[in-house]
């Protein structure tokens, strides 16, 4: 019975790293860089929540849709200020030392307005605990809810990048920007929107990360950024379902290394399994092989 | 392939560059730390004072104690100058924020060792605690530390500590559950990567094989994973623990508890002293913390007179019921006091003498303060006190006998 609560417990886990997974995987896929702020954007989320609810009184379903319209701004802003103007420079470091300045800038401003105190943040998630074979497994709802977002959010995606026209621009832009501009394919808008989509989830992912774990400080979507972008680069990055398989995969990992193996060790663990990923296959498990012609 | 190759390279430097921006994200927080906050300035130094430093945690993770600290210590220093000071002479104090970060908690020292500070009341983390006193040791600058739990806060002869060690907690703690026969079958988590949780665990764990009770789980977590306790309640659940041993701070403590409750697990939990201040926590559901208990030197509930004197004046000046960190502060600037009045120490001897003077002075002081009576110490900087065990009823505190 606690190998299924383990299993449950590390794919509710791995499910909010494949959302926030996906943020980094469709920005790499279609802009081709790292958003090292993805994490940060996700406590921002969790604060606007937070204080949504607790100083304007709205309701949580009103809470959470306020943080994810803020959160598409502010993506669509910090693509458009700090990435876009960098994104042709002769060195791709030039925009990943930009994201990491714009993650630090993201959390010095939550820790001004906020400050570092921890806050509780309690759950906006009004699904009942699940109680079954007679009260020996309990799954908690943040947990149902958690793993049914993640699906919900992945068909969606899926059938967007396949059916509209967005994302069928969004996959010509991945494949060669240069033939997708002379396809009449506006490269900025797509970009911006892929921005967009990510920061939306990336709320999406504040929001259950902190009703699963109500504990939010300005660092508290640091460790979840980086566990994703593993998961990211473990799924093969630029795949949207190897952000999902990533990230499920990762969650298990680190539970089932926790529960089996040693809990103090749980990180190097992932981190092993990782490397043992890339050195098998150096793409990720979904990621694409293709040769470049030099 | 040329290509591929960069770009992986890429990722992997900046996957490195990012968890080691990690390692120092999660205690600093670069904002300006180093205004600190100061009290007491405007009594600037015409004559001579007794300058009083102070380092702790105002803002971060553990700013509830360092807000507490600096209260009750500010509280004692205000009744002290009213009454006419020590020996005649005014106290100023200066209290420095270090955030819980050694390194801060080391520069925060250096202002106020140039600022001329005679003696320290610090540091109210063991982390930093245990930094400040390397330093220290080397200056010959009396420290008394408010709540600086470490075995190592007070390894240097100028070191002194207010609260128990942590090997006293951990074995303290064992001895209460054997003794009161909390349980037969417990089960411990702690974080291995905190000295202060793996002292308490280890000496709690040595004296379990005394007691009358099982350790039939013993799982640790990290600070770089310290969201998710699901497996550890999980293993201890399995195990058929009674009681499961927290000793670690509220902070995580306030997770497991939610995160116990979301899996229909209720031992009674049991914490140290780091488990004061849960109820502090903002957004804490307190009905979470029902029946949870904790060890603690001070219960704000006690009808001892002083302690009910400290409480009012603590509660008027401030707006909050004083914990025990409040406590141990306040009782640490009298016991500063009454060491400096022991030797008849003046502001112009220089900070190393005074150090020298207190350090024989400190083992011949008894204190009744507000965390014990006849408080005293010994000269390897342990105070010589009765435990005692809080117990969390109806969002408030409650003293165990």
């Amino acid at each position: 019975m606690s190998f299924i609560s383990y299993l449950i417990n590390g794919i509710s886990l791995g499910s909010v790293y494949a959302i926030i997974a996906l943020g980094y995987t469709m920005v790499y896929g279609i802009a081709k860089m790292l958003n090292f702020a993805h994490g940060d954007v996700i406590m921002i989320g969790a604060y606007v929540v937070m204080t949504a609810i607790a100083s304007a009184g709205l309701s949580p379903l009103a809470a959470v849709l306020l943080a994810i319209v803020f959160c598409t701004v502010l993506g669509v802003l910090i693509e458009s200020v700090a990435y876009r103007p960098l994104l042709n420079a002769s060195s791709s470091l030039a925009v990943l030392i930009t994201a990491i300045g714009v993650s630090y800038l993201l959390q010095n401003v939550a820790l001004l307005i906020f400050g570092a105190n921890t806050k509780s943040f309690s759950s906006v998630v009004p699904v009942p605990a699940l109680v079954l074979a007679g009260g020996k497994l309990t799954i908690a709802g943040e947990t149902i809810a958690t793993i049914i977002s993640c699906v919900i959010i992945m068909v969606v995606l899926t059938l967007f990048i396949k059916k509209s026209k967005a994302g069928q621009a969004m996959l010509a832009v991945s494949e060669d920007k240069g033939a997708a501009q002379l396809m009449g394919i506006n490269v900025n808008g797509t970009i911006a929107l892929t921005f967009a989509i990510g920061s939306a989830l990336a709320a999406v992912a504040g929001v259950l990360l902190c009703s699963a774990y109500p504990s939010l400080t300005p660092y508290t979507g640091a460790m979840p950024g980086i566990k994703a972008f593993v998961a990211a680069v473990f799924g093969g990055i630029g795949s949207i379902p190897g952000a999902l398989i990533g990230g499920i995969l990762l969650g298990v990992i680190e539970i089932f290394g926790k529960a089996y193996i040693s809990s103090q060790m749980a990180d190097a663990i992932v981190f092993g399994v990782l490397i043992i990923v890339l050195i098998v296959k150096p793409t990720g498990i979904l990621g694409k092989n293709i040769q470049e012609k030099v | 392939m040329m290509k591929m190759r960069k770009a992986l390279s890429a990722m992997l430097v900046a996957a490195m560059t990012m968890s080691l921006m990690a390692g120092c994200g999660s205690g600093s927080s670069d904002t300006g730390s180093s205004s600190g906050t100061s009290s007491a300035k405007e009594e600037s130094s015409d004559e001579a004072v007794f300058k009083i430093g102070g380092i702790g945690p105002v803002t971060g993770g553990a700013a509830v104690y360092g807000e507490a600290v600096k209260n009750g210590s500010e509280l004692a220093v205000k009744e002290i100058n009213e009454a006419g000071g020590i020996n005649g002479v005014q106290i100023e104090m200066d209290y420095q924020d270090d955030e819980h970060d050694a390194e801060k908690a080391v520069n925060a020292y250096n202002s106020l060792k140039d600022w001329g500070m005679h003696a320290l009341l610090g540091t109210v983390t063991s982390a930093p605690c245990v930094a400040v006193g390397e330093v220290s040791k080397d200056d010959n600058i009396f420290m008394l530390t408010p709540s600086g739990t470490a075995v190592e806060c007070v390894q240097y002869d100028n070191a002194f500590r207010v609260c128990f060690s942590d090997p006293m907690q951990g074995l303290e703690s064992a001895k209460y559950i054997g003794e009161k026969g909390l349980a037969k079958k417990v089960a411990a988590i702690y974080d291995s990567s905190d000295v202060y949780s793996t002292g308490i665990y280890e000496a709690f764990v040595k004296e379990a094989e005394n007691q009358d009770f099982e350790v039939v789980a013993a799982e640790a977590f990290t600070a770089e994973a310290k969201t998710d306790f699901s497996v550890q309640l999980q293993k201890a659940k399995d195990a058929g623990a009674e009681l499961v041993f927290l000793p670690f701070y509220y902070t995580e403590a306030s997770l497991v508890l939610k995160q116990a409750a979301g899996m229909d697990y209720a031992p009674i939990f049991f914490g140290c002293d780091g488990m004061d201040g849960i109820l502090a926590v903002e957004g804490f559901d307190v009905d979470l913390a029902n029946n949870l208990m904790f060890m603690s030197p001070f219960t704000p509930t006690s009808e001892d007179e002083a302690i009910q004197k400290f409480v009012k004046d603590y509660e008027e000046a401030y707006g909050s019921t004083p914990n025990q960190f409040a406590a141990d502060a306040y009782d640490g600037i009298y016991a500063i006091k009454a060491a400096m009045e022991e030797k008849d120490i003046t502001p112009d001897m220089s900070p190393s003498d005074i150090c020298d003077a207190m350090k024989e002075a400190m083992v011949n002081i008894t204190i009744d303060g507000v965390t014990a009576k006849g408080l005293t110490w010994e000269a390897s900087g342990e105070p010589s006190k009765e435990p005692m065990v809080v117990k969390i009823e109806d969002g408030d505190y409650a003293v165990v006998e």
